[in-house]
């Protein structure tokens, strides 16, 4: 990108979205990828479409919406696993789901189109508003000083959770702030990448760190690294060929996670034999 | 062994007392009128095959799971608010070889707890744990991921998690099953010298895994087969396991231990 672009608005907003985004995916994305909770997050994102079609029909911020509809998840997710005999997955099935029919429903009912909807579904971090950029902001912030406090308890409860409520620890309320700081970053990435797109970054960077690290904080550092990285030079390849921004940053992960794939196979080959 | 305080234990010296206890998962029974009482100093293997209930019973006397009948009690206090005495050592399998923690990190999780939280680790839980790694023999592996370390090793590494805690009860689940047979004496040794320090209780599905420094030997399959010594009768055995057991054939058929000098 040739620095005088640097100088366009839209330019600065993206490459701080790209900043906050990638801070966020790769700590708790690290959390994800080493408690297997994937599938879980693909359906808390999913379900934040409910909460965009709302705020679409209502009338207010789309985000404050998926928020809302991204919290919710989570604790319907964690009351359903300990209250009801569904399994897990089954509930995240359900809530996939729901969520999705319920925001098709929702921007069916409002009136006249919704032009941006796209850009909820696949992101576009090229018109990511300042008002936006500060919700991020506060939510990285959020983010942060949670996994700080709770550090140690969050390693111990991906770790062996059945010792750590041995211990007395409260693991499943520890299990709960985990789900909502997952919510929380689903919400932070939604306007980068997109509700079908954010399990991509939350998984590729840390999928990545994960093989030149045994560390879990130093798995978050470099999972942030990679995570801001993949985001500015996607942003900059999708405006330079013109293609769609969130897609190109995904496409550009598995890339990089390919190559990564097969250096280590070709390392592990030259000292295997 | 001075292990117990006796002002938290008002009602009876006994470290365990499992009082007709039974299980079940739906219509399916587990645990059936299971009666066991272990004294301080004790060092009791439970065996029975797989499915027989022995990760239940664990689990009940750590308040894990409810009993659906009978109780549990842990220095005449529920599981639960004596579980801060306890040094639980659950199956290697339970964790994820991939987890990125080392040695070091897994042991200083040994000493959370609810009081614990929010608050940094203090030297004395350095010391604690720089102790727990030195017992096991783990210190200088301390650095090593724990998925880089062979089955014994982890396996030590969890029993120095378990001894941060300063447990006067060592629970041991299946512990010698990911120990191959060349460090086998070794970890026997290291129960050996624990069980001076505390009470200990491992159960396993392999007959040979109780080792000869057991004081006393129960059999567990939904009941629990056990007279309060270290001599099983190849009745129990049979009992237990439903099927005369092989081991007997080439071992005394009426004693499966060696005698404790």
């Amino acid at each position: 990108m040739s620095l005088s672009l640097l100088q366009y608005d839209f330019i600065q907003n993206a490459l701080a979205a790209g900043l906050l985004a990638g801070i966020a995916c790769g700590v708790v994305g690290t959390y994800v990828v080493v408690r297997r909770m994937v599938f879980i997050s693909g359906g808390l994102s999913h379900a934040t479409f409910g909460g965009i079609g709302m705020a679409y029909y209502l009338g207010f911020n789309p985000l404050t919406g998926a928020l809302l509809f991204a919290v919710l998840g989570a604790l319907g997710i964690g009351a359903a696993s300990q209250k009801t005999r569904l399994s897990e997955d089954t509930t995240i099935g359900v809530l996939w789901a729901s969520g999705m029919a319920l925001g098709v429903v929702f921007v069916g009912l409002a009136s006249g189109y919704a032009p941006d909807l796209f850009s909820y579904l696949f992101g576009n971090i090229l018109t990511v508003q300042r008002g936006e950029l500060l919700t991020m902001l506060a939510l990285d912030a959020v983010i942060l000083a949670t996994v700080f406090v709770f550090y140690k308890e969050f390693l111990a409860v991906s770790f062996d959770e059945e010792f750590t409520r041995v211990e007395g620890v409260p693991a499943r309320a520890l299990d709960l702030l985990l789900l909502g700081l997952v919510a929380l970053t689903i919400v932070t990435v939604i306007r980068v990448v997109g509700i079908v797109l954010v399990i991509a970054l939350l998984t590729i960077p840390p999928a990545i760190a994960r093989y030149y690290t045994s560390s879990l904080s130093r798995m978050m550092l470099l999972s942030s690294i990679i995570g801001v990285a993949l985001s500015v030079a996607g942003l900059t390849l999708s405006y330079a060929l013109n293609i769609a921004s969130g897609a190109t940053i995904i496409l550009l992960g598995s890339l990089t996670l390919l190559v990564v794939l097969a250096t280590q196979r070709l390392r592990f080959r030259s000292n295997g034999t | 062994m001075a292990s117990i305080t006796w002002e938290q234990a008002p009602r009876t010296g006994n470290v365990l007392e499992v009082d007709h206890v039974s299980f079940s998962y739906g219509a399916t029974p587990v645990l059936e009128d299971v009666n066991l009482i272990l004294q301080d100093g004790d060092f009791l293997g439970i065996i029975g095959p797989n499915g027989g209930g022995k990760s239940t019973l664990l689990k009940i006397i750590l308040g894990l799971i409810q009993p659906t009948h009978g109780s549990v009690r842990v220095w005449g206090q529920a599981p639960e608010r004596s579980s801060h005495r306890i040094g639980y050592v659950p199956q290697h399998t339970t964790f994820d070889r991939r987890f990125p923690i080392n040695v070091w990190d897994v042991v200083m999780t040994g000493r959370l707890s609810r009081s614990h939280m929010l608050k940094p680790y203090t030297e004395e839980d350095r010391l604690k744990a720089r102790d727990s790694l030195e017992t096991v023999g783990m210190l200088p592996l301390q650095h090593r991921p724990i998925g880089e370390l062979s089955g014994g090793q982890q396996q030590r590494a969890l029993i120095a998690r378990a001894l941060v805690r300063d447990p006067s009860l060592l629970l041991l689940d299946e512990a010698m099953a990911a120990v191959d047979p060349s460090g086998q004496e070794d970890m026997y040794a290291l129960l050996d010298q624990l069980s001076k320090r505390m009470s200990i209780m491992m159960v396993s599905h392999n007959l040979s895994a109780i080792s000869t420094y057991v004081d006393k030997v129960a059999c567990l399959n939904q009941r629990l087969y056990y007279h309060g010594s270290k001599e099983i009768s190849a009745e129990d055995i049979q009992a237990a396991y439903g099927c005369p057991v092989e081991l007997l054939a080439h071992g005394a058929p009426h004693r499966v231990l060696r005698r404790h000098e």
